[in-house]
């Protein structure tokens, strides 16, 4: 794969313990790769060989072709790599650090002076330009090592846990910028918040103790949850009893639980495990057959939502077994 | 060529971006003049040459030095910032050497404001300027050795006071070994080829010779290859410690 990045069987033990056990995967172009697992689960581990900070025991990593072991320079020329909690030097300002990370890679003057107006331009670090990094807010200074990363426009981003300790606007921002990002390049992120993934993400890789769990889209991701397609229905209790049975006797229904929530009821209406592949249009028809049904007794629904799969829960399922915490 | 050089310009920018620079400068200089002036008795000599101002150098480096190169490695491990630079195209021994030399230059700047004690001399009366030449280079020599074994320990702490004692205790110990006790202590049963080994390991043999004004090219080399050593050495713990 010419811009890209492949793993091989990629490992990494400390002394007895095996933090990546043979991990192999591999990302083209446009791909924005969601890199999930518990703490602890190797992902940062996984990050620093693949930018060559840390040299595997055993397996390879490739970067647009080069193996990051034999050519690490090579590698590091077409990644950017944003570390855990964006490390950056105290006691300079952003415009330094964009210029010395210019020089670093031998960008020639006039390049550095527009590579680093391009990148604080994209991460909108106009104002703190000049301004010392240890005063900076955790947000901006999250920007400063993103725009590090995207300096020379690189083929392949590494971001460590990019949105971590930020709040939901900065988180949002980023995101976006991720996004915008994507086209040209292959994005790699590690995160332990699902929602972001459902976000931004195209492809999903989860690993727990150093192992592959899971590897495929968000979507599918979603779809090993019990509650992929539930259709959810909160009524009101009079007149609603019943109701659950009704459900339960509609095409293509498993089975409806109940809960009860404030005095209301709420009833969900779990697909028989055929009808689960059918996508977002036997969602809606799954839908639709509810809400007639509960038209049919005269009632209205409070509230009628389709799940789309709780990650959480599948998260929980994929890393449980030989997880340590 | 040109990563060394982003490393070396960063670097040396850091200091005056800290009050490290101020601290350091202010404090090297006073020191001097009271070694200088107070203890080695500049004036009552009544010699016009530069020998009581050298003299302490190699003590005076002995604190001073590791002072200035504990942070080089220690800070970048406890900042993390480690895995910026080392994930920058750069080779590590290019780090390794950017951040020496623009330590180095810093303790050049330093011994160069110590040039109006030569213009003070040659005002007093008529010194032997080649053997003060050669004094600045044997002092500057010094300074680039004791810097290259700190930033050699640097490498392998987190901790900058660990990083700090350690370098003086191993500066220390190579300027003891020129130190008559130590060499009247092998002397005294050793066969003359281990007490000129162990003398010729010692900075503080080598600092003297050229203080005397004798350029020698066994000077040189010593203090020139004692830092090569010692930043491949830092080079290779750096790598080795990186992971940890």
């Amino acid at each position: 794969m010419a811009a890209g990045i492949e793993l091989d069987r990629l490992t990494k033990r400390f002394g007895g313990f095996t933090a990546v056990d043979a991990l192999s995967f591999a990302a083209g172009s446009g791909t924005v790769l969601g890199f999930l697992g518990p703490n602890g689960a190797g992902k940062s581990t996984t990050m620093k060989m693949v930018t060559g900070f840390l040299p595997p025991t055993g397996g390879r990593a490739l970067v647009c072709g080069f193996d990051v072991a034999a050519d690490p320079t090579a590698v590091r020329r077409r990644l950017g790599y944003l570390p855990e909690g964006a490390p950056l030097y105290p006691d300079m300002t952003p415009a330094g650090l964009l210029e010395f990370a210019g020089a670093a890679r031998g960008l020639s003057r006039a390049e550095r002076k527009r590579a680093a107006a391009a990148a604080a331009d994209r991460v909108q670090l106009g104002p703190v330009l000049g301004q010392r990094v240890e005063t900076l807010s955790k947000g901006f200074k999250r920007r400063v090592g993103l725009a590090l990363a995207i300096l020379h426009d690189p083929a392949v981003l590494v971001l460590d846990e990019p949105t971590d300790g930020l709040d939901p606007n900065q988180k949002h921002e980023v995101r976006s910028l991720i996004g915008e990002l994507s086209a040209d390049k292959v994005i790699v992120l590690s995160t332990h918040i699902l929602e972001e993934v459902e976000a931004v993400c195209t492809r999903v890789v989860l690993i727990a103790a150093g192992q592959k769990r899971f590897d495929g889209t968000p979507e599918e991701l979603a779809a090993r949850s019990p509650w992929h397609g539930a259709v959810r229905l909160r009524i009101a209790r009079e007149g609603s009893d019943a109701l659950e049975g009704d459900l339960a006797k509609l095409a293509g229904v498993q089975r409806v639980e109940e809960h009860s929530v404030d005095g209301t009821r709420e009833l969900a209406v779990f697909p028989s495990r055929g009808e689960k592949g059918h996508g977002e249009k036997g969602r809606a028809v799954l839908a639709a057959e509810v809400d007639r049904a509960v038209r049919a007794r005269g009632l209205s629904p409070l509230e009628l939502s389709v799940e789309r799969g709780r990650l959480d829960d599948v998260f929980r399922e994929l890393t449980a077994t030989g997880s340590r915490s | 060529m040109q990563g060394t050089l982003a490393v070396f310009r960063r670097e040396f920018a850091g200091y005056f971006a800290t009050p490290v620079a101020a601290v350091f400068l202010v404090v090297f200089l006073l020191l001097c003049g009271v070694l200088t002036f107070n203890q080695a008795g500049f004036y009552e000599r009544g010699q016009a040459d530069l020998m009581p101002f050298f003299t302490w150098h190699p003590w005076l480096y002995l604190f001073l030095v590791p002072a200035l190169a504990m942070r080089l490695w220690s800070e970048e491990r406890r900042q993390g910032t480690i895995e910026l630079l080392l994930t920058l195209p750069l080779a590590t021994w290019q780090a390794t050497l950017g951040k020496f030399l623009a330590a180095w230059a810093f303790a050049g700047i330093a011994l160069g404001l110590t040039l109006p004690y030569w213009a003070t001399v040659a005002w007093l009366g008529n010194p032997d300027h080649g053997v003060i030449a050669a004094s600045y280079l044997g002092s500057l020599l010094l300074a680039g050795g004791y810097l290259a074994i700190g930033s050699f320990v640097s490498a392998l702490t987190k901790n900058q006071v660990i990083a700090f004692v350690l370098s003086v205790l191993a500066c220390f110990l190579l300027v003891l070994a020129g130190y008559p006790t130590v060499l009247d202590f092998f002397g005294a049963w050793a066969p003359d080829a281990i007490v000129e080994a162990v003398r010729s390991l010692s900075f503080l043999t080598h600092f003297e010779t050229l203080s005397r004004g004798v350029v020698d090219a066994r000077g040189i080399v010593f203090f020139v290859s004692t830092m090569v050593c010692f930043l491949i050495a830092g080079t290779a713990t750096v790598e080795l410690q990186k992971g940890r």
